[in-house]
């Protein structure tokens, strides 16, 4: 065994991210390693590479060996030196150098020279010849067509990945390269190329650690497969003779099954109202939000509904409302009752009673420093004119005092927010009842449509249900359309009706809320067989093959 | 075929903008001003040796990712202290100007190191740091100057002493240097002198430049100036690497400065300083550099067309609109104004390259069918 690890185990304040997790990787051999967001994989790893977060927040539990010996590696520098390679989801690669150049980076050999000696190797020259052949060899190992003087800004996505990879592979010692996401950014015929370049390195002796979400890929190309949920290692399987499926069941875990029944019948009547006009229709939006790349998006939801956006983090889920809202950069057609939104304004998108409770509460939600009866009122004062009293014949207009401190006491009462009274920072509220007044905020607009998003990341349980039960409440009282977007499938299935699933910043389908989990799973990680829900599958996978 | 030759040409145009309009605003110029050519060419020719190595010393903190340094004013009066020593001393001629050489390489070194340092603190702001920067040692250089040169640091010449017993006079005589390199090797071809020596010099620095370029050093430099970030994690000691360079910059600025007022012949004690950085500055970048790119031919076009500007300018001014005044106030609007065109020239390309990487989004597919709208 090259590398074993037994009983890792790690906790962030308090907070058990990882327990027991244990696995070997012989030479040659290729982990998979899947799970969900939040499962763990990226912790795991930075403990192998003993990044400074880990030390920073009190190190990990459990033993590494290396080679049957065990080590504590003290930077990520001492990790590459024992031989393990990284080849991160993001390229780490120079924009303006060549390949060989990024292959060789803070690596290059160099010609000898006097000066050498009397100050630094620093002020040797590179030697070019000998950077390019090294380069090419380390290309050749992958078995694939790549010119090392090609600039890293003019090559095609795929090409990148293979020079990040060749340059892992260009150190002398490497004997396991861990590869996170790296077909997440190429097209499939990229990808496959891709795979049968890890083949070939695994037959020389390389082992490999695969991380994906593509789990296609992750079956046929590994020989085990590791399924990480919740922190803890669930299941360890051979990778033959199972099924994308499978392993997307396992990864989301099927404990849910009872809930449907009661979830089934909140919602009446979604059939009827199959001719009235969408209040809210989206067409071909892109978002260019960093991490949250939304390519190709097209949904329509009707008046009163609650609609799901789910998927993996990184997929493109958040970048929706943000693009809607005019947060990121945005293109596409945007319809409210039929007509266009203009883009990339959130004031106008605001005027049109459409209301966002953002995923970054402290950034965008809020105002930290101010009261509750200011947050709360902020927005309805400045786009709905309200709270304000007209003087001297409306010449100026005055704000209001008391009427906003009412409408603050009867939210906090409404939304159970605890708290000292309607002038507390909110700055000092607890996160949940942060949530809370982001909530009352929005709803002081009183929008036809409200965007939410991850209206339950970081608050705890209780507050939980509160925002959740306020949102379907809300919904029904005044037919309030919601889109809400969330990581938690449960939450999204417990008040949607429809909820889509994004993937690589495409919707990979719409379900109803009474679909499988498996179902869902299946979708999140991109392993669908087939298209199942046509109408919405259909032009996404066409447009896809178009481009290359 | 058609759209892309069409935003070839359109990229061309926008790289080139600042060149395309010096290049026109001189073609115009120069009939109008009916300087006769013999005159610019001598002119030129002096002032190439003048300032193309003040120039050339802001081209790696460029590569570096560091902007222009206009931080090169320190090293400039480090030069100025060197020179004032030399005249102090009595040295004259060729040693002279290397002893003056000699004796800023440590302040520039001490400048240089100080100026890095607190650059590495403004990561990202390097070029309104190091500004200020510079009017702040302007203060410490004056309390030099002024205070310190002939009460704590001993003065032998009094010619160089104000009356009051200390301090630098306003205008320090450089005589016994006066363009000692110019007459070094003296040669004149079709009655135009050439300044050889000054030309050696250039010709010394700007090899530098290149040798550098291919060192390891040099590599790091421009690792650290694309992404510091990916530099940072191969191992490379970025904030080491942008003190070496600002340190290079800083020396070579002071150098630049003893070459620039040797030619001059007159040190002006309070300001010779302070228009350095803003008109070498604005040279390089009339000659098609940007915050992130430059060159040593975009240093010499650079020289060559900001100077040969101010030569006509002043004439074409008199002779169209009839007041010669308009030559001294063009010439603090072309420097200024090229700076700031510049700058937003730069943000501008960026934002056009943004749009563009997002085109890409879908593959292209946004921008054909006209529904993917911008912002």
């Amino acid at each position: 065994m090259i590398l074993s690890l037994r009983g890792i185990g790690k906790q962030f304040y308090g907070n058990r991210v990882l327990s027991d997790v244990s696995f070997d990787v012989a030479p040659g051999q290729i982990v998979g390693l899947v799970g969900e967001n939040g499962a763990g994989k990226t912790t795991l790893m930075k403990i192998l590479f003993s990044m400074p977060e880990i030390h920073e927040t009190g190190g990990y539990e459990g033993g590494i060996f290396w080679n049957g010996k065990e080590v504590r590696f003290k930077s990520p520098f001492d990790a590459l030196d024992a031989g393990i390679g990284m080849v991160h989801q993001e390229f780490s690669l120079i924009p303006g150098f060549t390949a060989a150049e990024n292959i060789l980076l803070n690596r290059e050999p160099l010609y000898k020279s006097a000066l050498t000696d009397i100050f630094s190797p620093r002020i040797s020259r590179l030697d070019r010849k000998t950077m390019t052949e090294l380069a090419k060899a380390a290309i050749d190992k992958l078995g694939v067509a790549l010119d090392p003087a090609m600039l890293v800004k003019e090559m095609p996505v795929g090409h990148k990945q293979f020079t990040e990879i060749a340059r892992e592979l260009c150190r002398a010692n490497v004997k396991l390269i861990v590869l996170d996401e790296p077909t997440a950014v190429l097209t499939e015929s990229e990808a496959e190329v891709l795979l049968s370049s890890l083949r070939l390195l695994a037959a020389e002796g390389i082992a490999l650690i695969f991380i994906s979400h593509r789990l296609r890929e992750v079956v046929e190309l590994c020989d085990r497969i590791v399924v990480l949920r919740d922190g803890k290692k669930i299941e360890e399987v051979p990778a033959k003779g199972c099924s994308a499926k499978t392993i997307a069941s396992l990864m989301v875990g099927r404990s849910v099954e009872t809930q449907r029944a009661e979830s089934a019948g909140i919602h009446e009547g979604e059939k009827d109202d199959d001719k009235e006009e969408p209040v809210l229709s989206v067409e071909r939006l892109w978002v260019d939000m960093p991490g949250e790349t939304v390519r190709d998006v097209t949904f329509s939801v009707k008046k009163g509904e609650i609609f799901g956006i789910g998927g993996l983090a990184g997929q493109g889920k958040l970048g929706i409302p943000n693009g809607i809202m005019g947060l990121s950069p945005a293109g596409g057609v945007v319809k409210l009752h039929g007509k266009p939104l203009r883009m990339g304004s959130p004031n106008a998108a605001l005027e049109r009673g459409v209301a966002f409770v953002s995923e970054d509460r402290r950034g965008v939600g809020l105002l930290l420093d101010e009261g509750i009866d200011w947050n709360i009122t902020f927005s309805a004062m400045q786009i709905r004119d309200k709270f304000l009293k007209p003087l001297l014949g409306g010449l100026f207009q005055w704000r209001s005092d008391r009427e906003m401190c009412s409408v603050a006491n009867e939210y906090i009462s409404l939304l159970d927010i605890k708290c000292t009274g309607p002038r507390q920072r909110v700055g000092n509220l607890s996160g949940g009842n942060q949530q809370k007044v982001c909530l009352a905020k929005a709803f002081a607009l009183q929008p036809d449509i409200l965007f939410v998003s991850e209206p339950t990341r970081g608050i705890d349980i209780g507050a939980k249900a509160i925002v959740l039960e306020t949102l379907k409440r809300y919904n029904s009282e005044y037919g309030t359309t919601i889109i809400m977007v969330s990581s938690e499938l449960e939450e999204l299935r417990s008040i949607c009706q429809r909820i889509a699933v994004i993937y690589e910043g495409r919707i990979e389908g719409i379900l109803p809320h009474t679909a499988l989990l498996e179902e869902f799973g299946v979708l999140m990680a991109g392993a669908k067989d087939a298209p199942k829900t046509p109408n919405e599958e259909r032009p996404a996978e066409s447009d896809r093959r178009s481009e290359h | 075929m058609k759209s892309s030759m069409k935003s070839r040409l359109r990229l061309f145009l926008i790289e080139n903008a600042v060149v395309i309009l010096f290049i026109v605003l001189i073609a115009i110029a120069i009939p109008a001003s009916r300087l006769p050519g013999s005159f610019l060419l001598q002119e030129i020719l002096t002032r190439l040796g003048r300032s193309s190595f003040l120039v050339i010393a802001l081209l790696l903190p460029i590569m570096a990712g560091m902007g222009l340094n206009f931080g090169m004013v320190l090293g400039a009066m480090a030069g100025q202290i060197g020179l004032i020593f030399v005249m102090d001393w009595g040295i004259v001629g060729i040693p002279g100007l290397l002893l003056a050489m000699l004796l800023s390489l440590p302040i520039s070194i001490l400048l240089g190191w100080l100026c890095g340092s607190i650059m590495n603190m403004a990561k990202g702001r390097e070029m309104v740091t190091g500004f200020i920067l510079g009017f702040f040692m302007n203060g410490v250089y004056m309390l030099f100057a002024l205070y310190a040169m002939g009460s704590i640091i001993p003065v032998t010449n009094p010619e160089l002493l104000l009356s009051r017993g200390y301090g630098i006079r306003n205008v320090v005589d450089l005589e016994s240097v006066r363009q000692a390199l110019e007459r070094f090797i003296p040669l004149k071809v079709w009655g135009v002198n050439i300044p050889v020596l000054n030309y050696l010099f250039i010709a010394a620095v700007s090899a530098f430049i290149v040798w550098f370029r291919k060192t390891k050093l040099g590599q790091d430099m421009r690792a650290v100036g694309q992404d510091r970030a990916v530099a940072g994690a191969t191992g490379i000691a970025v904030e080491r690497t942008r003190i070496i360079a600002i340190i290079i910059s800083t020396v070579l600025a002071g150098f630049g400065q003893i070459i620039f007022l040797q030619n001059l012949g007159t040190i002006n004690t309070t300001n010779s300083h302070e228009q350095t950085g803003m008109f070498s500055i604005a040279s390089l970048l009339i000659g098609g550099a940007s915050v992130t790119k430059a060159s040593i031919p975009n240093a010499l076009v650079g020289v060559i067309l900001f100077h040969l500007l101010f030569l006509v300018a002043p004439m074409a001014g008199k002779n169209l609109i009839g007041s010669g005044m308009l030559g001294e106030y063009f010439r603090q609007f072309v420097s200024y104004g090229v700076i700031a065109l510049s700058l937003v020239l730069y943000e501008w390309k960026r934002a056009a390259q943004e749009d563009d990487a997002r085109a890409l989004l879908r593959g292209g597919a946004g921008s054909d069918d006209g529904k993917g709208g911008t912002l």
